[in-house]
């Protein structure tokens, strides 16, 4: 959804970042405002992942050159931590298993350090349970899941609607969804992008990050960008998907070549 | 679920959020954390010289108004300890210890028969206060009788009355020798003889106090039972001796907990713990142990050489250690189960956490006799610092042990890129029928699982001891749930400022 006053909450200019040695993103500009869904496609290796982990605020990525504004502030100078909790959002390509830790209780840390954030109070063990069991819902999610250990066991499709439950009761700002539909089935996807659709409001923003014109049959974006090489080539509406879908990636290629950038 | 929670802790955190957690090896980089139980009790104290003889021997029972057989039971094992040598086959090190530079006996001066607590001197019992240990009427904890041991003597034990309308023994050891010395003489050195290896012939030798519980047939101990050790003096050994005896068809868990101040100096403790389990009977052993472990550049702390010992006497009898072992700069800790009864259960589940320059060599021996006897083996070591954490176990299945059970399961988590971490498993088998498993495992905490938990708002040290107390889950579930508590928080502090 457009509408032109709407706030900007995340502004992204001539960003450069390496992990290593190796440059990999080359100068991103994005621009989301409250309200909007963006698409973010490319080849493997154009920077998208990437892209959402420097948002994040993964530790192996430097910034070598540009700004994140998130809301007004400097995104970059924040602990992954403190941009989950005021706001950021990564929906992880392969969420992280960790043994031994409950489920349950993961999410009802993680859900307390947002809301203590938002100036909410903190739910204890039994507000917090009935808050999930609604929310498990959005995902169709069997609440067994919450008895186990983080991600551990689960099938690629579980994992997925972890991570939208993860979004559901966290109700980030800015959702950034990466290759959230890599994985699941038609039945699994149709149900996380309905989630995601639930939680699509006027306050906040999406960026999906995906390869597929499916996923972006479910979800509609307002703009669809193109990576490359480190950096956004071409943006658009939701027509631009079709075109990619009918034509690939080659006239990008092309594009490069043509200024010199392969 | 047990989750540490370090926020609590933070203002001492030393810990540069910006350039946290940039790479392994700085996730690894453990810097000093205040150790608490550190102080040192300011109180007269009874010591008798340094160093250990023949007549330090009686000194020590006369001292203690023993009985006759007591002093022959000392004498034999003193004699025995002067022939044989010091163990070096435990992957630790340290220098030679002096064991004439050690006091044998030092105690509190207070009047000599304490009949309440009102006798106590004040200052004990505000020294146990300090540690968390109440033993005053008003503040005691619900439900769980403490024996208090300063130094070389037991100063209070709590509930006692209670306990015994129900015909359970809770006393120190030095009281049971007077009260209940029929008992004594038949178990005490039954389980660990007095010639089972150096530091138990030394114990036995020069043992001071400890607690002793006898649980009557039939009875299901109405309280947990806990014994709380406290070093006061720096140059002083404790050698604490504890004896629990479960007759057919009772049950008890006992909790034992550890502190002592830090002191620049090492100091020696070597204590021997027995428990005899009849037909039916279960006795589930925790410990917390929480020396004082050393600075951050291995000076000072307690030398742990311990001999812990549990017999499955009985048919369909059960032993379960379980322990959370984070401090004493070395620790030499062997918790074993003999199942000597048919269908006997012997169960381990241990938790240590080595930093700096610790060094841990523990572990168990489960030794199968009896006919379709059951094991079962669960060790976690966490190795940060330079530490050095092995775990050394044994699994023996005699021949008549028909259809003997075994399994294990020794995973270790290493952080940083300086400390290590071994397994030794042995296991020998004389019986074809029998099965022994043994899993083990070794893993770093990963800057991804780190990642993923950050990016849910949690914080980096919070992060930190989720994955560690994840790690640990199996091992905190068979934790009594009065010690869980104290056992979260200890784990937590100790890898408080760890990461950075």
């Amino acid at each position: 959804m457009i509408c032109s006053d709407a706030p900007v909450l995340i502004e992204i200019c001539d960003l450069h970042a390496r992990v290593d040695d190796q440059p990999i993103l080359n100068g991103v500009n994005l621009t989301i405002k409250a309200g909007e869904i963006h698409a973010l496609m490319g080849r493997n290796g154009s920077g998208k992942s990437t892209l959402s982990k420097v948002l994040a605020g993964h530790p192996a990525y430097s910034v070598t050159q540009g700004s994140v504004r998130y809301c007004g502030q400097d995104l970059l100078t924040l602990q992954p931590d403190q941009r989950s909790r005021i706001g950021v959002f990564l929906g992880f390509q392969y969420p992280v298993e960790i043994p031994g830790v409950s489920n349950l209780e993961f999410l009802r840390v993680s859900t307390n350090a947002r809301r203590l954030e938002k100036g909410q109070e903190e739910l204890d063990t039994f507000a917090f349970e009935d808050f999930v069991q609604e929310r498990l819902g959005l995902v169709q999610m069997d609440p067994a899941f919450l008895d186990r250990s983080v991600n551990e066991g689960f099938s690629g499709g579980e994992k997925k609607r972890n991570e939208i439950l993860q979004m559901a009761l966290l109700e980030p700002l800015v959702a950034i969804l990466d290759e959230t539909d890599s994985g699941l089935d038609i039945d699994a996807l149709r149900i996380v992008s309905a989630g995601v659709n639930q939680l699509s409001n006027a306050e906040n923003a999406i960026l999906l990050i995906t390869h597929y014109q499916r996923l972006l049959d479910l979800i509609k974006p307002d703009y669809v960008h193109v990576m490359a090489a480190g950096r956004i080539v071409r943006s658009g509406d939701k027509t631009l998907a079709l075109e990619l879908e009918r034509n690939g990636y080659e006239w990008v290629d092309q594009g490069l070549k043509a200024l010199g950038t392969t | 679920m047990f989750r540490f929670s370090l926020k609590a802790f933070a203002p001492s955190l030393i810990f540069d959020r910006l350039s946290a957690m940039t790479s392994q090896s700085q996730v690894g980089q453990f810097v000093a954390q205040p150790y608490k139980y550190g102080f040192v009790t300011e109180i007269e104290t009874e010591k008798i010289p340094k160093g250990l003889d023949e007549e330090v021997v009686r000194l020590i029972s006369a001292k203690k108004k023993e009985p006759e057989f007591l002093l022959d039971f000392r004498l034999k094992a003193f004699r025995h300890w002067l022939e044989i040598k010091e163990p070096n086959w435990a992957g630790l090190d340290y220098p030679p210890i002096d064991y004439q530079d050690i006091v044998y006996y030092a105690a509190p001066k207070q009047k000599s028969k304490k009949n309440s607590l009102d006798e106590v001197d004040p200052k004990l019992l505000e020294t146990f206060d300090k540690l968390g240990i109440p033993l005053s009427e008003q503040k005691r904890l619900s439900n769980v009788a403490v024996d208090a041991v300063f130094d070389s003597v037991s100063i209070a034990t709590t509930y006692k009355e209670k306990l015994a309308e129900h015909g359970v023994v809770f006393c120190s050891i030095g009281e049971a020798v007077k009260e209940y010395s029929d008992l004594i003489k038949r178990y005490l050195g039954s389980i660990v003889p007095i010639n089972d290896n150096y530091f138990a012939a030394l114990n036995s030798a020069v043992f001071s106090d400890g607690s002793f519980v006898f649980i009557p047939r039939g009875v299901e101990c109405p309280m947990e039972l806990s014994s709380y050790f406290r070093i006061n003096s720096g140059d002083t050994g404790q050698f604490e001796r504890t004896l629990i005896i479960a007759e057919e068809g009772s049950s008890v868990s006992y909790l034992e907990g550890c502190t002592a101040p830090m002191f620049d100096t090492n100091t020696l403790h070597a204590a021997v713990v027995e428990l005899v389990a009849l037909d039916d009977a279960s006795i589930k052993y925790s410990t917390v142990q929480n020396w004082y472990a050393g600075n951050e550049d291995g000076i000072g702390g307690i030398y742990n050489f311990v001999t812990k010992r549990g017999q499955c006497r009985g048919a369909r009898s059960k032993i379960s250690w379980s322990q959370v072992e984070t401090g004493s700069a070395i620790t030499w800790k062997y918790p074993s189960c003999i199942l000597q009864g048919e269908d006997s259960v012997g169960e381990f589940y241990s938790v240590a956490l080595t930093n700096n320059y610790q060094q841990a060599d523990t572990g168990t021996k489960m030794i199968h006799i009896g006919p379709r006897t059951r094991s079962t083996i669960v060790s976690k070591g966490i190795s940060a610092g330079h530490s050095s954490n092995s775990y050394r176990g044994l699994v023996q299945i005699g021949p008549k042990a028909f259809d003997a059970k075994n399994y294990s399961q020794c995973d270790s988590m290493l952080i940083g890129d300086q400390a290590a971490a071994n397994t030794y498993p042995y296991m020998r088998s004389q019986q074809p029928d029998a099965s022994i498993e043994h899993e083990a495992s070794t893993c770093r905490i990963s800057e991804d699982q780190l990642f993923y938990l950050q990016s849910r708002g949690i914080d980096f040290e919070e992060a930190i001891s989720m994955i560690v107390s994840g790690f640990c889950r199996d091992v905190f579930n068979q934790l009594p749930m009065e010690f869980a508590a104290e056992a979260d928080k200890l784990l937590a502090l100790k890898l408080e400022g760890s990461v950075g």
